[in-house]
This record gives structure tokens, C-alpha cells and sequence, in this order.
């Protein structure tokens, strides 16, 4: 695991073969609402969100500031690879003085092994 | 490890104020996480971030504001959660409506072109080949790079505005060269000509794309030059929202010369592989002759190109269904300067300007089943407003909105 931004955080793992945060999840509430990927209609708060492939949107870092300042945030984000945008509503939330989370990476050929809906401590 | 200049440190601890202060910090901590080792200047921003998604997204916007935030380049504003030119069109309650309305005046406060549209390209916003700029929204970035040969990593929404007042980014990503070469070589000679063609064929190569790239850059070859610059909108927009696409090359076509990379993979397009990609635009399957609720085009917005097409095959013939049209401002100037903006209002079509339908609330309660010729539609309809969407041609669209059923023409699939 290579941390991307810092903090430590524990929850059981909510496993995605890929995401886009907008369009993937609703800003007000934190559920998933593709209905192509797995645990459609589930809450990503308190979770540790693993994401293979981050894809899509750049409104995806609005949707989790808005996740983070609302208190629907996972508890901690766990991407295949680095990706620009979701790292940035982690920032911003931190620049305006709102509650953040970790961000880290774990390779999708180390994802494959973490069971999903096991516990997972990230920091 | 990141090295700032020592102008750049100084602006970070507050020199040029706190606004530009905080921007330069979110773009330096953005291009640490990164593994840049430089901030690079850049030419002109666009910003997608002036949306409404909830009202954290107002208050950074507003803070900018208040810090005494003012854009160091030339910005243009992405859309809007409302229409500002047609009230009454977009059904966003009161207290929302009112925190999206205060958001976007916030951008134009900080001093950025109300431009509201998906499409700054077709706005007049167009950066040179080569020239660093910093974009938000997938389908500007794809045709930015792609197009146009600038370059602007995939941003997302916030580091756009933050880019905008330091006149800064991240040196890394599509900014660098080694980045843009090809990693994947993708022969189309094998495709029909008379599908490649076709305007409906475009999306569905990028929603290929977007499905089969994983992060490789394409390199088309195979294709005829001469392919107008609404496909390659088009094919770009489906590409970056079903895939993490920020850029490919044409051969002949695009402007950049499509190196490869030496170790790139190879794919041999197949007639097939595009069936398969189709289908996957549509969530539901209809037959020929099934009632449909509404038509909806424009994402990427319309063109002025567009609409006269579209006015071309509906023939001046009465609309069973609503048919929304998503455009800029821009093109309504354009459609007013030609001439045709009588001829618009007699059409039937119901306009959407600043903003879109899969954005904000737009289409008519019990709205459950809608076509678009829109890979991006396609993708976006479903999840964001329960609809179920099929794709289709452009030609298809008219024709069904003015039958009210499912007219589509398949021949062109077999």
C-alpha cells in the first residue's frame, strides 16, 4: 500500500472493478447508483472504498467534497493507481478546514488478493 | 519530489493573497501526490467545476471570492445547473436552484468568460498545438489534446479554478511527451466505409475506446482524413466518460504526429467489436414501433453545424414527443446570425443553453425511456436520472420524435 494523502482510517472494504464518483455515486445521500457495478443502491460511507480503475468524470473530486462536507465520505479511498481527481476533493476539504480521509494505492494484481468486505486499516 | 520556484513558494505563503495562496497549494499538493517534479505555466484554463453538486462546492467558490481571488489567464466556464436563458426549463427546488445560481456567480466573479458550455472549443477557446493550458471536463480535455494538439492533463473539478488564479499545473501526465505517444496501435482497415461514414459510428468507436484503452493512449490508422470536427466531438465525449480517456491520435487526421511507443499493443478492429460497443450504449432493448418519450441531443452541446443538420431531416414536421437540444450560448448567437432562430422557435425543439439534461433536472416527470445519439448521453442518463436510454443516429432521433415510436435503422449494425 502507497499512501497518496495521509491519515489513518479502518472499515470494511467495498471492492470496484471501476468508478466514476459522479455519476456513480449521489452527492446527498453517498449511495452507489451505477447499475452496471456490484453493490448498486449501498452507501459508501464509512467504507473503505476500492476502486481498480478510477474512469470518467472530472466533477468526480466535487462529489466527494461534497461527500466529505456533508458526512457521507468513505472512510478511507484505496485506488488501483494515482489519479488527479478523486485526490483533490481530499485536498480541498483540507484547504477549507473540513473533515478528510486517506488516500492510497494498491496495485489491482494486490486488490485481486483483499476479500471484499474485509476489514482493512489504511494509513 | 516537487520543486517550486522561489516566486511560486512565496505565493504559496500568501504574497499575491490568500486566494491565490490557497490555489497555488491545491495545484502543488495535486502535483506531489502526482510525482511531478515542476509546476508548469499554462496559457488559458476551463473550468468544470462551476456545476452544482451540493453547496460545498458554493462555499469554495465563494471563499476565492471573498479572499480577493482573481483568474491569472484567460478561463471560460464549463456548464451550470441552470439554464440562465430559458426560466422555468431546469426544476431544481428553490434553495438548491438559488446555491447553484450563487456558485456560478461566484466564477464570474473571480473574473471567468460565462461561456457555460462543454464544448469552450466550439466557443472560440482554442489553444494552440503544443501550448500548456489546464481543463476540467473529460470531453474538453479529450478534444483539447486530441484535436487540438494542446495539453492538459484529465482535471478535475477545483484544480481547474486553482490552475486559473496561479496560471500554474502539475508537469506531469499528457503535459509531458513521453506520455502522449501511442501504447496502442488500432488498425481500422478492416471496418465498412459506409459505417465509418456514418455520424452514428463516431460514439461508438469511443465508447470502444473508452472501454478497451485501460489507460493506453490509441493511435487510429485506417481512417480517411476529412472527418468533421462534431464526430471527433462526439467520439471524444464517448470515449473519456466510458473510459479514462484524455487523448488519441488519428493518423492524417489529428495534429500531432502519432508516435508509438516501442513497446505498444496492437488491436485489429473488427465490425464486431463495435456491435458489442453499441449495445452497451443502450440499457434496455426495444423493438421498432415501441412508444419513446423523448429525444435528447447535444452532449457534447450542439453546434451550430448540428442544428442544421437536425432542421435538415426533421423538415419543418411536427414533433410527437419532447425533443430537448443541449447547446451554448454561443450557438444561439450563431443560429441568430444566420438567420435561423425564427426558424428554431417554429421547430418544436425544446432548447436547454448553460446546461444539459444529465446534470441538473430537466426532462418531464414519467419520463422512462428516452433515445440520444450521444455516446456520453448514453452513458450518463441512466445513473443520473433513472431513465432508460437507447443510442441511435441523429437520423433516428428525428425520425422517432416525429413518429413518437422507436424508428431506427439497423441495417448499417448487421
Amino acid at each position: 500500500m502507497t499512501p497518496l494523502l495521509p491519515g489513518r482510517a479502518e472499515g470494511r472494504v467495498l471492492k470496484l472493478p471501476r468508478l466514476s464518483l459522479w455519476g456513480g455515486v449521489d452527492p446527498a445521500t453517498g449511495r452507489l447508483t451505477d447499475p452496471t457495478l456490484p453493490h448498486v443502491g449501498e452507501s459508501v460511507g464509512g467504507r473503505v472504498l476500492m476502486i481498480a480503475e478510477p474512469v470518467g468524470s472530472s466533477s468526480s473530486s466535487a462529489i466527494l467534497l461534497e461527500l466529505l462536507h456533508a458526512g457521507n465520505a468513505p472512510a478511507a479511498i484505496v485506488l488501483g493507481r494515482a489519479d488527479a481527481i478523486v485526490g483533490l476533493g481530499i485536498l480541498v476539504a483540507r484547504e477549507m478546514g473540513w473533515p478528510t480521509i486517506p488516500l492510497a494505492i494498491i496495485p489491482p494484481r494486490d486488490q485481486a488478493r483483499i476479500t471484499d468486505g474485509a476489514v482493512l486499516a489504511v494509513r | 519530489m516537487l520543486q517550486l520556484s522561489l516566486a511560486e513558494r512565496a505565493t504559496t505563503e500568501g504574497a499575491d493573497g490568500p486566494a491565490r495562496a490557497m490555489a497555488l497549494r491545491i495545484v502543488a499538493d495535486t502535483a506531489r501526490m502526482l510525482g511531478a517534479a515542476r509546476l508548469v505555466p499554462i496559457a488559458s484554463a476551463h473550468i468544470d467545476g462551476c456545476l452544482y453538486h451540493g453547496d460545498s462546492g458554493t462555499l469554495f467558490a465563494e471563499r476565492l471570492v471573498a479572499d480577493g481571488g482573481a483568474i491569472a489567464v484567460p478561463t471560460t466556464l464549463n456548464v451550470g445547473a441552470l439554464d440562465l436563458l430559458h426560466a422555468g426549463r431546469v426544476r431544481l427546488e428553490p434553495a438548491r436552484a438559488a446555491m447553484a445560481r450563487r456558485q456560478m456567480d461566484a466564477y464570474r466573479a473571480l473574473g471567468c468568460r460565462p461561456t457555460w458550455t462543454c464544448a469552450p472549443y466550439q466557443a472560440g477557446h482554442r489553444p494552440a498545438l503544443g501550448q500548456h493550458v489546464a481543463w476540467g471536463e473529460s470531453n474538453a480535455v479529450v478534444f483539447c489534446n486530441s484535436v487540438l494538439g494542446a495539453r492538459t492533463e484529465r482535471y478535475g473539478d477545483f484544480l481547474d479554478i486553482c490552475a486559473a488564479l496561479s496560471g500554474r499545473a502539475p508537469e506531469t501526465g499528457l503535459h509531458l511527451d513521453d506520455n502522449r505517444r501511442a501504447t496502442l496501435a488500432v488498425d481500422c482497415s478492416a471496418l465498412d466505409d459506409r459505417l465509418v461514414n456514418e455520424e452514428a459510428f463516431w460514439p461508438v468507436l469511443g465508447a470502444w475506446l473508452g472501454s478497451a484503452a485501460n489507460g493506453r493512449v490509441a493511435a487510429f490508422a485506417g481512417l480517411r482524413d476529412g472527418i468533421d470536427e462534431d464526430r471527433l466531438k462526439a467520439m471524444g465525449a464517448a470515449a473519456a466518460s466510458s473510459g479514462a480517456v484524455g487523448l488519441f491520435h488519428i493518423a492524417g487526421v489529428t495534429p500531432e504526429d502519432p508516435r508509438l511507443a516501442p513497446d505498444h499493443d496492437s488491436i485489429r478492429l473488427t465490425g464486431e467489436m463495435l456491435h458489442d460497443a453499441r449495445d452497451r450504449l443502450s440499457t434496455t432493448k426495444v423493438r421498432a414501433g415501441e412508444a419513446i418519450d423523448a429525444v435528447a441531443v447535444g452532449s457534447p452541446h450542439f453546434s451550430l453545424e448540428e442544428f442544421c443538420r437536425l432542421f435538415a431531416l426533421l423538415r419543418g414536421r411536427k414533433l410527437a414527443i419532447p425533443f430537448y437540444v443541449c447547446t451554448g450560448r454561443h450557438t444561439l448567437d450563431a443560429l441568430q446570425a444566420a438567420g435561423l432562430s425564427q426558424g428554431l422557435a417554429d421547430s418544436g425543439l425544446t432548447v436547454i443553453a448553460d446546461t444539459c439534461i444529465v446534470v441538473t433536472p430537466i426532462l418531464a416527470p414519467g419520463t422512462g425511456l428516452l433515445l440520444t445519439n450521444s455516446g456520453k448521453f448514453a452513458h450518463y442518463v441512466r445513473p443520473n436520472t433513472g431513465c432508460d436510454v437507447l443510442y441511435g443516429s441523429l437520423s433516428d432521433c428525428a425520425e422517432t420524435a416525429v413518429a413518437g415510436r422507436l424508428v431506427r435503422d439497423e441495417a448499417l449494425w448487421r
